[in-house]
């Protein structure tokens, strides 16, 4: 049987990426042709203005080699420009004659840039800047010819024009506007670069409007008059005053179009079996001219090519910067800001600085930044994200760092790092590599970034640091990702929100049947997706689902944390910190018997018998057992410690029993999963010994009570937790934690720890179902002694025939 | 030659999962049964720092290793692009529901 065929017009970015895509979730399913105008493969456009500038070269920024078509089956016909479709013949006719039969059309034909009509503009010597032709000939022009114009002060004329300065020209930039990127800056910090790029040699006529281009003997251009009469010499005239969508083949061929081919959510045209991606489209009433917006039309498209039916386009919030070394500028969003919106401001004219911030209902709307504009994606993520700033608001102008949002403190200056400069501490990953592997393997998404270099990888400290080094190296094209709905992993076009709410709604209790309810792309998920299902199913369905230990990471699998050299520890639960002379004995017989190389205090108040082979675990679990202790789940997304301090039992300065009240806690708690790891500690009194400000679930003795603290965070970034109400009893301290928690676990996405829960979700939310809610609390109190009602040492279970069979290796007699 | 030895039933290894049979000379060989009953047999030794890959998650034809996350092919024992490396594959079948492995 022969498969259905794709044709592709245009081989430009948006188009490529969605084959891309496709070929990533379905690959083999179609036979694909794909047609270019131009003689190249498909190459990073954005990247022109570093190859004029003489910052790179053409063969840099090649996206997709002759090769990748090669390998993917892909039928390439570069140079060769469609000029008809025929829709009731389903094939497209190109201009050399050829016919190509297609199932599903791809129209990705970009746009042209706008050649004002005035007299003069096909003379030799006036050009557009769209493509490698253009460029070419901008560099040519550089080395015969002295004066060049641009026309129009946008983010594509000042590139031109920084780069034919660099490349030896006297050039004029000639605006309309008032000011110079007048859809992207507010006045002041539009004066703010035109004063820098004054200091690197441009000239700027602004307000100027053109009226014709003057030949010259040559019968090149020789100089642009304009209206007030005034000339000036030019012998290369740049057109950048803006960009129309190429949409002239579609409209030929009876597609609707309105100032672009116009598409629907899943970016299907009017015509079902043709589809539209790029510049091209008219996506609700808007063309996008940005790459991040079309690429995430991209991965729609491909969706929808692949049968799926599944995600939707909705539109985008953009964010530009701008591509000229040595100056940045960033702006995001309605940087205009007006009626019901406030501004944060920032000057420093001497240091070079502006910053604006729009608001609008304690919201984040916009940003213009100039001079320093290191934090422009982390503004730009909260602005995507929606956040409630009014907590952050006062620091907020003064970026990340001040706020306290960052993982490597004072790092963030990802332009001014030097190449040798360590990014990811956890993968050993330098500025440097990263920005190769961007630009060799044309990366524009944090996860593909990950991909590539492990960096932001493993504890993720790092990923805002990634980011901005992704946004100084390829500019406005790079992709933030929009937490709530970034898909799981990429098995699933589906958020984890979305899964764990499906999961509840329709009743799901196996994987399988997530997988197949859920459309997922893969047989049986991957390391990613599986555990986090498999906790979203037993704690949504405690009763009706049952563990997959399959679905599970080795440490929760073999109730031990695993080593560099694949050995294990062991760390035996310690109530409260608390241990006896005769277990300390047989943690010391364990250790002897089972030669234990490394015995050790932990952090969590307790001993850690490192180094264990795993034939070894039951046994010596076994043992442990016998001496009345039992797992200590050290290696579990689930109940770690409950930290204590000697408290009122012995301390002069002590006003509650904080030993008891913490072991009371651990036993509530006892082999309780959770999105992540839980830690909590009872201080006796405010001095806090047991360190709860920075605890899950922070209880600390007051005279009249407990004070409950939430969403404290000791590892990556520290965070203190937040106070959320005084109780006056040990019922009741067990009674709000224990609710919160299991609200917590009922609603914590896997992975996401309690801080980034109470971050997400907000204090308010949280005080509303726990403290303004009597029965509700009570309610989710009952369900979580209910989830843990059968709860059994793991330590013992594994033992059991069947479950001990992951222990024992299979001996064979010879070798081979 | 083959010098088939058998190792255990299929239902001794669990879907989805991998047992480790242990060499005379060393060199553990891990033994991976996938969703569909497939079993594939690699050295136990992931290129990247010689992590168990008998200890990892298997998915679909891989496992992702429990060290550092390299996911490995059960059927060609490469790394998955962008990491680069391999490690050695054994012959295994099944017949009549139990396993053979020539190691
Ligand atoms: C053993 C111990 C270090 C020690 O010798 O003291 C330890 C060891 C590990 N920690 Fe820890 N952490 C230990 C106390 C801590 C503490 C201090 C505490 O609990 O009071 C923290 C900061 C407090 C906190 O969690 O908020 C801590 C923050 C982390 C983090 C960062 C978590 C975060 O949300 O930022 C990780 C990474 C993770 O969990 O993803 C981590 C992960 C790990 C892992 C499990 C790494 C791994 O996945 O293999 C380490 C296992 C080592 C091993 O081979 O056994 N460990 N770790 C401590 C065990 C305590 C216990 O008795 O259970
Ligand atoms: C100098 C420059 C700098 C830029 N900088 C940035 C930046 O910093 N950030 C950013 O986000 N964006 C930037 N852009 C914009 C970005 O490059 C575009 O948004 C993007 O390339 C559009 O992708 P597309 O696939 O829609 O169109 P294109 O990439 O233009 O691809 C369309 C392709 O279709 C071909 N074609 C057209 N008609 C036909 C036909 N009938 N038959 C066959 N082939 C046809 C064209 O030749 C072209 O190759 C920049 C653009 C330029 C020119
Ligand atoms: S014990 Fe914790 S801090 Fe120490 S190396 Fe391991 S993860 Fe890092
Ligand atoms: S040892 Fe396997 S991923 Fe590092």
């Amino acid at each position: 049987m022969s498969k259905p065929r794709l044709v592709l017009i245009g081989n430009g970015m948006a188009g490529v990426r969605t084959i891309e895509e496709l070929l990533k979730i379905k690959p083999g399913h179609y036979d694909i042709t794909i047609f270019g105008a131009e003689p190249h493969p498909n190459y990073n456009r954005i990247l022109l203005s570093p190859v004029l500038a003489g910052e790179m070269q053409v063969k840099d920024i090649v996206l997709n080699e002759l090769d990748w078509y090669r390998d993917n089956d892909i039928a390439l016909h570069t140079g060769k420009t469609v000029v008809k479709i025929d829709r009731a013949g389903r094939k497209v006719i190109s201009d050399d004659g050829g016919e190509e039969y297609y199932d599903r059309l791809l129209i990705a034909t970009g746009s042209t840039p706008f050649m004002l009509p005035i007299p003069g503009n096909d003379l030799p010597g006036v050009i557009g800047y769209r493509d490698i032709k253009d460029t070419d000939e901008m560099i040519d022009a550089a080395t015969r010819h002295r004066h060049a114009v641009v026309i129009g002060g946008g983010l594509l004329g000042l590139e031109a024009a920084n780069g034919l300065k660099l490349r030896g020209m006297d050039v004029t930039v000639v605006h309309l506007g008032p000011w110079l990127l007048e859809r992207q800056l507010d006045e002041v910090a539009g004066q703010m670069l035109q004063k820098s790029l004054e200091d690197k040699g441009l000239k700027f006529l602004l307000q100027k409007q053109t009226e014709m281009l003057v030949q010259g003997e040559s019968g090149r251009v020789a100089a642009v008059r304009f209206k007030d009469g005034m000339q000036v010499p030019a012998d290369l005239v740049v057109m950048a005053a803006g960009i129309r969508p190429n949409y002239a083949l579609a409209e030929k061929s009876g597609i609707y179009c309105n100032r672009g081919i116009v598409v629907n959510d899943t970016m299907q045209t009017y015509d079902p079996k043709i589809y539209a991606v790029g510049e091209c489209v008219s996506h609700r009433g808007i063309a996008y001219g940005l790459v991040a917006p079309l690429f995430e039309q991209a991965k729609v498209a491909a969706n929808h090519l692949a049968g799926y039916g599944i995600g939707r386009y909705t539109g985008s919030v953009t964010s530009t910067k701008l591509k000229v070394t040595g100056i940045d500028l960033f702006s995001a969003g309605d940087y205009m800001g007006g009626e019901g919106t406030e501004e944060i401001i920032l000057n420093d004219p001497c240091g070079g600085v502006y910053k604006k911030l729009v608001i609008k209902e304690n919201k984040l709307v916009g940003g213009v930044m100039y001079g320093d504009t290191a934090d422009g994606p982390w503004y730009f993520q909260l602005l995507k994200d929606g956040r409630d700033i009014h907590d952050i608001r006062d620091s907020l102008i003064f970026g990340q760092n001040l706020v306290g949002d960052v993982g490597h403190a004072g790092n963030n200056k990802a332009a001014a790092m030097a190449d040798s400069a360590e990014v990811c501490g956890c993968n050993g990953v330098t500025k440097g590599s990263i920005v190769r592997a961007i630009k060799e393997q044309g990366l524009f998404t944090l996860d593909e970034v990950k991909r590539h270099t492990k960096a932001a990888s493993s504890c993720g400290s790092c990923a805002g640091l990634v980011e901005q080094i992704l946004a100084s190296t390829i500019g406005g094209a790079y992709t933030p990702a929009a937490s709530d709905s970034k898909p799981m992993c990429a098995c699933t076009e589906h958020s984890h929100d979305k899964v764990r709410k499906l999961i509840v709604e329709e009743h799901l209790t196996t994987k399988e049947a997530v997988f197949s309810e859920l459309g997922w792309t893969t047989p049986n998920g991957c390391e990613k997706c599986r555990p986090a299902i498999n906790y979203y199913l037993i704690s949504s369905w405690p009763n009706d689902a049952s563990d997959d230990p399959q679905s599970r990471f080795i440490n929760e699998r073999a109730h031990a944390n695993i080593q560099k050299d694949g050995t294990y520890s062991v760390v035996p639960r310690m109530w409260g910190g608390l241990t006896t002379p005769s277990e300390l004995r047989a943690i010391a017989d364990a250790a002897e018997k089972y030669k234990v190389p490394t015995v050790k205090v932990t952090g969590g108040q307790r001993i850690d018998l490192l180094g264990v082979r795993k034939e070894d675990l039951p046994a010596m679990w076994a043992d442990l057992n016998a001496a009345g202790m039992v797992s200590g789940h050290a290696y579990g997304k689930s109940i770690r410690t409950v930290k204590t301090c000697v408290g009122a039992e012995h301390c002069r300065f002590g006003t509650q029993r904080s030993m008891d009240m913490g072991v009371k806690l651990e036993k509530m708690l006892f082999d309780m999963y959770s999105p992540h790891k839980v830690k909590l500690a009872v201080s006796g009194c405010p001095r806090n010994c047991a360190e709860a400000g920075i605890k899950d679930v922070g209880v600390i003795g007051v005279d009249s009570g407990y004070e409950l603290y939430i969403g404290g965070n000791g590892g990556i970034k520290t965070e203190v937790a937040q106070f959320l109400c005084k109780v006056r009893s040990d019922e009741e301290v067990m009674e709000y934690s224990g609710a919160f928690l299991q609200l917590y676990r009922e609603e914590g996405w896997y992975l996401e720890r309690t801080c980034h829960y109470l971050e997400r979700v907000g204090l308010d939310y949280v005080k509303g179902k726990i403290l303004e809610d009597d029965d509700g609390r009570r309610a989710l109190h009952a369900r979580l002694l209910d989830s843990l009602k059968d709860a059994r040492d793991p330590w013992a279970t594994s033992r059991e025939p069947g479950a001990i069979k992951q222990f024992i290796p299979i001996a064979v007699a010879v070798d081979a | 030659m083959s010098n088939w030895q058998l190792i255990c039933k299929l239902d001794d290894i669990p879907q989805l999962g991998a047992r480790v049979v242990r060499r005379p000379s060393g060199g553990d060989i891990a033994v991976f049964r996938t969703s569909d009953d497939k079993v594939f047999a690699l050295h136990d030794k992931c290129p990247h720092k010689g992590g168990p890959l008998s200890q990892g998650i298997v998915h679909g034809r891989r496992v992702t290793c429990p060290l550092h996350g390299w996911n490995i092919g059960l059927d060609d024992g490469r790394a998955v692009a962008p990491d680069v490396g391999s490690c050695a594959g054994f012959k295994v079948k099944v017949e009549g529901g139990e396993v053979f492995l020539a190691p």
